[in-house]
């Protein structure tokens, strides 16, 4: 069973890594829709992709956050991937799967997929 | 909405717009009475009696990109399929509580769902916030005070990539537990 005395560890071991990474300057933001619309489309098992997948590739400067309707309900899951000096891409209509496709082409390797974008929904 | 915990997800959102410190969410299960309870009580902003007396309308909404707001609408629509109600009380300034009222072994009655993903995001999205957690199955209680968790984790914040492995676990192990108690097997 895990207890809360775990976090005392934690604590120990990611404190410096936190100053690390308050150095590191702003990373990469993912940016969940999750407003009734999308909460109703499936996003949360897909903000639940996206941490899983950062967490286990330990990106520690990339932050998953959350926003209200955009007003595009029927292309929910919105997700939008902002990255500091790059134009933002929005990725509509997605999945879990998507999510872990996302994270490793564009958050990884830079290339946006481009065929879950909401140009090519359009 | 396929499950109450998704309501609940949507409903926090609420309390999390109205810059809610802390939020309490409560669910009691009582076989007994056949009844199964959601409570949400924030300390947000709150809203006038004439907002609320709205609310349930699906065309009142605290947005200003469109006029219609369908979390509260939704919840309520849920509740009344299975016989119960949902009650709000607000004061300007205080905060607001929601109640939803669900009959427990009603056929229309939604499962809770995955309710760990739900207080996991709500956790981890919200890093400014803080939340109590209450989940009664009987007898049974398991809870969650995220201001516990930061007092042991000092400034290490709640949304670090060690801490939410953690906490899903400490979730997933904690609500299995609970459930396993209740029906007296494995």
């Amino acid at each position: 069973m895990k207890s809360l005395a775990e976090l005392q560890e934690i604590r120990n071991r990611t404190l410096n890594n936190i100053i690390m990474r308050k150095e590191d300057g702003q990373g990469v933001r993912v940016v969940v829709g999750m407003a009734t619309c999308g909460i109703a489309a499936g996003a949360r098992p897909v903000m639940s992709a996206f941490v899983e997948e950062l967490a286990k590739r330990n990106l520690s400067n990339v932050t998953v956050t959350q926003m209200g309707c955009i007003g595009a309900c029927r292309l929910e899951p919105i997700v939008e991937i902002i990255a500091p000096n790059e134009e933002k891409v929005t990725y509509v209509k997605m999945t879990p799967e998507k999510a872990a496709r996302v994270v490793a082409e564009h958050i990884v390797n830079k290339q946006v997929v481009t065929e879950y974008t909401i140009g090519a929904a359009e | 909405m396929e499950e109450l915990s998704l309501h609940i997800l949507d409903i926090v959102q609420n309390s999390v717009a109205a810059d809610a410190k802390l939020i309490e969410v409560e669910i009691t299960e009582d076989t007994a009475k056949d009844k199964l309870t959601v409570t949400v009580k924030d300390d947000g902003r709150g809203m006038s009696e004439e907002t609320l007396r709205k609310v349930t309308d699906p065309f009142t909404t605290g947005r200003k990109t469109r006029c219609v707001g369908l979390g509260i609408p939704l919840l309520k629509l849920a509740a009344e399929l299975t016989g119960g109600r949902v009650e709000l009380s607000s004061e300007l300034g205080k905060g607001t509580t929601v109640t939803a009222m669900f009959g427990y072994s009603h056929i229309d009655r939604q499962p809770l769902g995955d309710i760990v993903s739900t207080i996991h995001q709500l956790i981890v999205m919200n890093e400014n916030t803080d939340f109590l957690y209450t989940h009664r199955i009987n007898s049974k209680v398991f809870t969650l005070d995220t201001r516990q968790m930061r007092e042991i984790l000092g400034g290490v914040p709640l949304n670090t990539h060690e801490v939410m492995v953690w906490l899903l676990e400490y979730l997933k192990e904690n609500e299995s537990s609970l459930l396993k108690n209740c029906d007296g097997k494995e």
